[in-house]
């Protein structure tokens, strides 16, 4: 499989992959990524974040949204790990392109940034709501913030954003802090709170809100406040990520190397965040960062080391499951106190807390409670910014063995006399009647 | 009958009986056969499979007998069934029709004789229908003689009530049951004519084996109790009947509560306390006519005054404790299906889950005819012929057929107990009727011969060879043990009292003699109403009960069609699902599923819990998405529907839908009867209500229907249906069974992604490329 998606690969790229992995299990950082741009220029003009890229090893395949060559897959492979669509202006994707194979190509478990910008075509649109995404409807409409504007905005409309409402996640955005606010220039959009696979990483300020800055308002503009987000992360259930901007600049080399002050505030920067912001954002939507591994779940009554086929209600059990995280080169050891196990039937019946090696390895011990049924072994590990874990492992639980339950109890002592005491005095009440004259 | 004519067999009348014996016999083998080969005919006119539903739990049991042994099978905890509850079958299941058929293939196969379990299996209730008419025949035999006795076990033989639960295949509890109960009453009856302890004990093992086998025991619980009470209220109280009951309810209780599934409840449930109200009746009784004998009359009405105080006060306590029992019971002590005996109403009133079951519903009169044909007319005449004379034994008979009546007509699957009491009664009827018509004729050819008539009266009269017997018997053992008098002595007292009454009873006989022509008449009708009967019954096995209804024909102008759909789909789920994977269906496919297709299931026929029921009921009354939901968080991965509008085949889910919402409603209170039908009229067509149009169990079942004709015509309800074009959103076709008669679905995974806001993009967008299907999901 690995040679033909090479020898595919050698057709249809003009980078010839030095080792093309497939995206895989054991692998789960992206190697080939295809950028669609609807201008070439751009190649030069977000030349920093694609060298930056290139940098970690990335095959990155330019190409124009238009080009009537693109394909995705080809023989039911995909050519590419990651998609990085940098058009925010195209309406139709040339060859077999639509925003239905890009939303295959995220539901077969592959990466996605999207990038809008204003005026983004319906096509931009319908693809970031397929992601749970949703544009200013108006098409005219930017950010524009009053108070929290970057300086060196000399337009004076006040929509060069200076962001710094970021996730507090060091999955996402790295262990490093970004001291710097991100420049934002572009469009707004919301998400659905009820949406719990999409996350805001950029936030507006409360002050921000979405309408077209050169008319007047006419009536009171629908994204306001933090609502807005101006660059959002979506995770998949099958784990796959997508980036969504609402601005394309952020990501251009003029942003990453200007300087920033934030409206009213004190501070002024060298350097705007944008270049941290962006990079290490890459690095999760790629899978450098924040995956998960989990071994098989492993479970045996205490001092067994075989896996029984059915539990016997109150045996006491040790279940253990190893968890590793993805480093972008190696698999490290994931280390938490938060992961719970569940013996489950309908609903949890035990709930612990793993206790970790430090190794990778999870495991705990319980009593398998006085309940028959089929239960399941169950980890579900939804952390901020991290691949969800998800395993489950059926196992039966039965009720004691006829013979299995206590065969004299104390308290029924009396019983077990009188019943012997009435057979004797039986057996000497017929000796004496019938010998006895 | 053998004892006493070996006894003498130099008498010519005594040759007589020998021969009379020895073709007994025969015609005894020849009923067996009978019985037997009638029940051969879905063998012969489909093949040799295990028939419906509770059959394959049945089979599956003793699969696993067969395989692991009887401790792992009194042990077996079922994860199959009732996920994720699972199942102790060991605990929950009567054992006497698995243990019996796993005994007889371990014996079978230990011969060397290579059967397969199944085929043990599918035999087993024609070789017990067997059995069950001898054992007709002994009690019949007890109660009329012999001659009753071959009437009533031929007519047992192949009647069609007992054949439509008994035919190869039918591998049902009742087909031992049916044996057990008519063996556990003729030795009661034994017990009762001879008095004797060694009977006594058979008769609580016979018990013991009915309780193994049905939850009817009850029925007997029941009816012998109520026989000794009437017993003791004719005054026909004797010791007999004190050795026939007492012995019996102790050792019967005792044993019962041996059977895991019975248990404390042979002490706890209130159809078992009428047996211990008369057991302490019967011995306040005993106390009393032990005093009287001892007393003298003065004394004794002195005592009668003190004993009936105290024994107004112990029962006043018993019954004031009986109350508190029984009123502290959840059910009142009653189970739920024991309460729809005595109120019929009551079930269809407040449990839909035993009123669903068609074989729970009252019967039909065309059923009576059906099921007994000819011996409804016959049943009154052997009433009849019971009163003259009234014996212990015809009275209990007389009992046991007026309860069975009773409760055969309130539920239809009680028709199999009142089977053979119909079968007892007709037999002693048709034989009477015999006995007087060719006697009469043997009269008028010229029987002046006294001799003739005497040995005549001796083999076909019924009272006349017992009482002989009995007294040949008395007389020998008199000597021996005077105090064991049971039967004898009873009989040493009746028998100057019965002997004329027989000699007058012969001369009364002598005088009602009919005229040749008016005997001859009446025995050829009698013979053309048994012809007729056997017809009837022959018919009933070959057309009426025989179709294993896994497998079905239908006869038309092109010929026979088979409907195979029901294996052919369980085979499909066997090859291409996971063995872990779970399969939702309604409750009555839930033993197939497991036996057949060996996926795990939901629920299944045995209906022990009803949240469990009602939870698919719910999703099957519900629309697609929460019906995804339920089935979702039940871990389920394949639905089934059953659908019979194709090729008209009427037991189909859409039938049974009303079911389904009653039981599921009666558990979760969003969902409501009266949406599901229009103007209180069950419809499927455009008149149909939304609720039942957009319910999950309506379009399983007629999704993509409108392709087969392009109408969408269903054939059972016979009406176009309402809702022709739709897609399922939360479910994928899988699998649909080549007469459409059992359709798959699988549950769609979840979404891989949540979308943004659709209307709004739909309005804007042109493209419409973003359909709602699901994409494919290689992750989940």
């Amino acid at each position: 499989m690995m040679n033909i998606s090479r020898s595919l690969a050698l057709i249809s790229l003009f980078i010839l992959p030095l080792l093309s992995f497939s995206f895989s299990v054991d692998n789960p950082t992206d190697r080939r990524v295809l950028v669609l741009l609807d201008d070439l220029s751009l190649k030069s003009s977000h030349s920093i974040f694609f060298n930056n890229l290139k940098s970690r090893g990335f095959d990155l395949d330019f190409k124009l949204a238009e080009d009537s060559k693109l394909a995705l897959q080809r023989y039911g492979q995909y050519l590419y790990d990651g998609l990085i669509i940098f058009a925010p202006s195209t309406e139709r994707l040339g060859g077999s392109l639509d925003s239905k194979s890009i939303a295959d190509f995220v539901d077969s478990g592959r990466d996605l940034i999207l990038s809008a910008d204003t005026s983004a075509s319906d096509l931009i649109r319908g693809i970031a709501t397929e992601c749970g995404v949703d544009f200013d409807e108006d098409s005219s409409a930017m950010v524009i913030d009053h108070s929290s504007f970057s300086v060196s905005d000399v337009d004076g409309d006040h929509t060069l954003v200076a962001a710094d409402d970021l996730v507090k996640s060091d999955v996402i955005l790295g262990k490093t802090k970004i001291e710097a606010p991100v420049l934002f220039r572009g469009v707004a959009h919301s998400l659905n709170p009820n949406n719990n696979l999409v996350l805001k990483v950029l936030s507006a300020s409360p002050s921000a809100y979405s309408a077209n800055p050169s008319s007047k308002l006419s009536s009171p503009p629908q994204l306001t406040g933090s609502a807005i987000s101006l660059v959002s992360v979506m995770q998949a259930r099958n784990n796959a990520r997508v980036v969504i901007s609402g601005s394309l600049q952020l990501f251009s080399d003029r942003l990453f190397r200007s300087g920033v002050q934030k409206a009213g505030s004190p501070n002024k920067y060298e350097k705007s965040g944008n270049q941290q912001f962006v990079t290490e954002l890459s690095k999760w939507v790629f899978h450098e960062r924040g995956h998960l591994k989990a071994g098989s779940l492993v479970h045996h009554r205490v001092g067994e080391t075989d896996e029984p086929a059915i539990y016997r209600i109150k045996d006491d059990l040790e279940f253990s499951v190893e968890i590793f995280e993805w480093s972008g080169k190696s698999w490290e050891p994931y280390v938490a106190d938060d992961v719970q196990v569940q013996f489950y039937m309908m609903s949890p019946y035990v709930l612990k807390t793993l206790s970790t090696d430090k190794k990778g390895l999870f495991h705990t011990s319980f009593k398998v409670p006085d309940v028959y049924g089929v239960f399941q072994f169950k980890v579900e590990y939804e952390k901020l910014g991290y691949t969800t874990l998800s395993l489950s492992k059926q196992i039966p639980v039965r009720p004691y063995r006829h013979n299995e339950y206590e065969r004299f109890i104390p308290t029924a002592y009396p019983y077990y006399g009188a019943c012997f005491t009435t057979m004797a005095g039986f057996f000497v009440f017929s000796f004496v009647y019938l010998y006895h004259k | 009958m053998a004892a006493p004519e070996s006894q003498n067999l130099a008498t010519p009348s005594a040759l007589r009986n020998a021969f009379g014996s020895v073709l007994s016999v025969l015609i005894l083998v020849l009923i067996g056969v009978l019985a037997f080969s009638i029940r051969l005919f879905s063998v012969i006119k489909y093949e040799s499979v295990i028939h419906e539903f509770d059959p394959y739990f049945n089979y599956r049991v003793t699969q696993f007998l067969s395989k692991n042994g009887i401790y792992e099978f009194w042990n077996w905890f079922d994860d199959r069934t009732w996920y994720p509850l699972g199942r102790v079958i060991g605990g929950t299941v009567y054992p006497g029709l698995t243990l019996t058929a796993g005994t007889i293939w371990w014996v079978v196969n230990s011969l060397n004789i290579p059967l397969s379990v199944e085929t043990v299996c599918v035999f087993t209730a024609p070789v017990f229908s067997a059995f069950a008419s001898w054992a007709t025949y002994l009690l019949t035999k007890e109660v009329k003689g012999s001659g009753a006795g071959l009437a009533a076990a031929a007519l047992l033989a192949m009647v069609p009530s007992y054949i439509s639960r008994s035919v190869a295949g039918s591998y049902d509890n009742e087909a031992v049951a049916i044996f057990a109960l008519i063996f556990t009453f003729y030795l009661y009856i034994k017990t009762l004519n001879t008095g004797s302890l060694f009977y006594a004990t058979l008769n609580a093992l016979a018990y013991f084996y009915m309780v193994c086998s049905w939850g009817g025991y009850t029925f007997i619980i029941n009816l012998i109790p109520m026989h000794v009470l009437m017993c003791i209220v004719t005054g026909r109280y004797s010791p007999r009947l004190y050795i026939a009951y007492a012995p019996f309810v102790v050792l019967g209780t005792l044993l019962a509560a041996l059977v895991p599934v019975v248990g404390f409840n042979a002490v706890l449930t209130s159809e078992h306390f009428a047996s211990f109200l008369v057991f302490i009746i019967i011995h306040v009784v005993a106390l009393v006519y032990y005093i009287k004998g001892n007393l003298s009359p003065k004394m004794f009405k002195v005592a009668v005054t003190l004993v009936v105080s105290i024994g107004l006060v112990v029962c006043f306590i018993v019954v004031a404790v009986l109350v508190a029992l029984v009123a502290s019971s959840p059910t009142k002590g009653w189970s739920g299906r024991s309460l729809s005996l005595l109120d019929p109403t009551y079930a269809s009133k407040y449990i839909p889950i035993i009123a669903s079951v068609s074989e729970h519903q009252p019967p039909t009169w065309p059923s009576y005819f059906m099921d007994i044909n000819v011996l409804a007319f016959l049943v009154p005449a052997g009433i009849v012929a019971c009163f003259s004379p009234l014996s212990d034994a015809s009275s209990f008979v007389i009992l046991y057929i007026v309860m069975s009546v009773y409760f055969s007509g309130v539920m239809v699957r009680l028709m199999l107990v009142f089977a053979p009491a119909a079968c007892i009664m007709s037999g002693i009827a048709l034989s009477q009727a015999f006995d007087v018509f060719t006697g009469s004729i043997k009269y008028q050819l010229g029987g002046s011969s006294k001799s003739k008539d005497d040995a005549e009266d001796n083999t076909s009269t019924n009272n006349a060879p017992k009482d002989d017997a009995s007294t040949g018997k008395t007389d020998k053992v008199e000597e021996i043990a005077k105090e064991r008098s049971s039967k004898k002595g009873k009989k040493k007292e009746r028998e100057p009292a019965e002997k004329p009454s027989i000699r007058s009873k012969i001369a009364k006989k002598k005088a009602l003699v009919l005229p040749l022509e008016a005997s001859i008449v009446a025995l050829l009708l009698l013979i053309m109403l048994g012809a007729f009967y056997v017809i009837h019954c022959v018919w009933a096995a070959a057309e009426a009960y025989s179709a294993p209804s896994i497998v079905l024909t239908s006869q038309n102008r092109d010929g026979l069609h088979v409907f195979d759909d029901f294996r052919e789909s369980y085979a499909w789920l066997s090859h291409n699902t996971d063995v872990d994977d779970k399969v939702a269906s309604w409750w009555d496919y839930g033993y197939q599923t497991t036996a057949m297709a060996n996926r795990t299931v939901i629920v299944d026929n045995n209906t022990w819990n009803n949240t469990h029921i009602a939870t698919v009921g719910t999703a099957m009354s519900s629309p697609e998405k929460a019906a995804w939901e339920i089935f979702n968080s039940l871990d389920v991965k394949y639905v089934l529907v059953v659908f019979g509008g194709l090729i008209g085949y009427p037991s189909d889910d859409i039938n049974k839908f009303l079911w389904m919402v009653r039981i599921g409603g009666g558990e979760f209170s969003h969902i409501k009867e009266a949406d599901y039908l229009r103007d209180g009229q069950y419809r499927i067509d455009s008149e149909a209500t939304p609720t039942m149009l957009n319910c999950l169990m309506y379009k399983l079942s007629y999704y993509r229907f409108v392709e087969t004709d392009g109408k969408g015509y269903d054939r059972v309800r016979r009406t176009e249906i309402g809702k022709k074009n739709f897609k399922l959103t939360h479910f994928d076709e899988v699998f649909t069974s080549h007469h459409w008669m059992v359709r798959i679905y699988k549950l769609k995974p979840q979404k891989n992604r949540i979308r943004g806001r659709v209307k709004k993009l739909k309005s804007k967008t042109s493209s419409g490329s973003f359909t709602k299907t699901e994409k494919k999901n290689p992750w989940i």
